[in-house]
């Protein structure tokens, strides 16, 4: 009788081991829900929307400029930042607002990559924290799952002047 | 007719191991440590003290930061941030920003280290070396050590650690 309990209990045991391992490499590698809060990313993302971020682009060095990106914030590894790619590495990117008379530019330096939120007036991104490090990404998101009537593919930036 | 039902059979129990296999090897060499061949000379004496004839092999825990927590004097490997600029700091002191480190090669100027590339985000923390695991005669558990010449002069909490002489 208990060596029937302890073979189940071997048994289920190994498969909670197997099937946590595929769960841990289906949110490393392929993707993973994430539910967004914050204002900085209006009017794409709102507060409490939830989206799809996938992770293939970020192992394989794909994110593009104009990529909505999941990331860890350089201040505090345990917060993730959503903000979009406004420059990769050795781009040129506008550091002043758009209500500023000077505008100035800075380089984005290698292995970095700048961020900026789409809602300029409400966002902290790399404008005031500089560029962050590429291997700070996590994801890109590629798709809203809530709320339902917002389904689908994300908008392009509306702040398209400033990707010089 | 039997070879075909063997091949078969081989087969499943060849997919159904795959799927067992391959997912707990990912998930042990990214939540729990991996093992890596230290190269070059700038952790010299701690790590490789032979140089390239006798490299050390690590063992890089990941367990231990998964919370990213790492104490002064730990040995860490950190994802590869490209040089922001080869930084001369014309401060001899330099205040290490919120969420960030300071790491440095034990082997002073043998080193691409925050002397070069600035202070590294916590969240670039890969792993913390905890033990040597070749050659056998170097087996042991790395202990956290700051050289005396290169400890902080103050700390946030606002105590002071020993000064030293630069």
């Amino acid at each position: 009788m208990f060596r029937g309990f302890f073979v189940k209990t071997i048994s289920f045991v190994g498969y909670t081991v197997q099937y946590g391992c595929i769960a841990h490499c289906a949110f490393e590698y392929i993707g993973e829900f994430v539910s967004c809060s914050g204002p900085s990313m209006e009017p794409t993302i709102t507060n409490h929307d939830v989206v799809f971020s996938e992770r293939a682009s970020r192992h394989l060095c794909r994110i593009q400029k104009g990529d909505i990106v999941i990331a860890k914030s350089p201040f505090d590894p345990k917060m993730n930042i959503c903000k979009r790619v406004m420059g990769l590495e050795g781009d040129k990117v506008c550091t002043s607002g758009p209500s500023d008379i000077f505008k100035t530019h800075t380089y984005v330096p290698r292995g970095h990559v700048w961020l900026e939120g789409d809602n300029l007036r409400n966002s902290t991104d790399s404008r005031s924290y500089g560029p962050i490090p590429y291997a700070l990404i996590q994801g890109r998101v590629c798709l809203k799952m809530w709320p339902p009537h917002n389904f689908g593919i994300l908008a392009e930036s509306p702040n398209d002047g400033r990707i010089l | 007719m039997a070879q075909t039902g063997f091949g078969r059979r081989y087969f499943k129990a060849f997919v159904s191991g795959f799927f067992v296999a391959v997912p707990v090897t990912v998930t042990v060499l990214d939540r729990l440590a991996y093992v890596a061949r230290v190269e070059g000379a700038s952790m010299q004496p701690s790590l490789n003290p032979d140089g390239e004839s006798s490299p050390d092999v690590v063992l890089l825990n990941r367990w231990s930061v998964r919370n990213y927590q790492v104490h002064r004097g730990d040995i860490v490997s950190v994802l590869s941030q490209n040089p922001l600029l080869t930084l001369g700091y014309k401060n001899r002191y330099v205040r290490v920003p919120d969420g960030h480190l300071w790491i440095e090669g034990d082997h002073h100027g043998h080193s691409f280290d925050s002397n070069t590339f600035g202070p590294v985000s916590r969240g670039l923390v890969h792993g913390r070396a905890s033990h040597i695991i070749w050659p056998p005669s170097r087996w042991q558990r790395i202990e956290p050590s700051v050289p005396p010449e290169r400890r902080p002069l103050l700390n946030w909490d606002g105590a002071t650690e020993d000064g030293y002489d630069d």
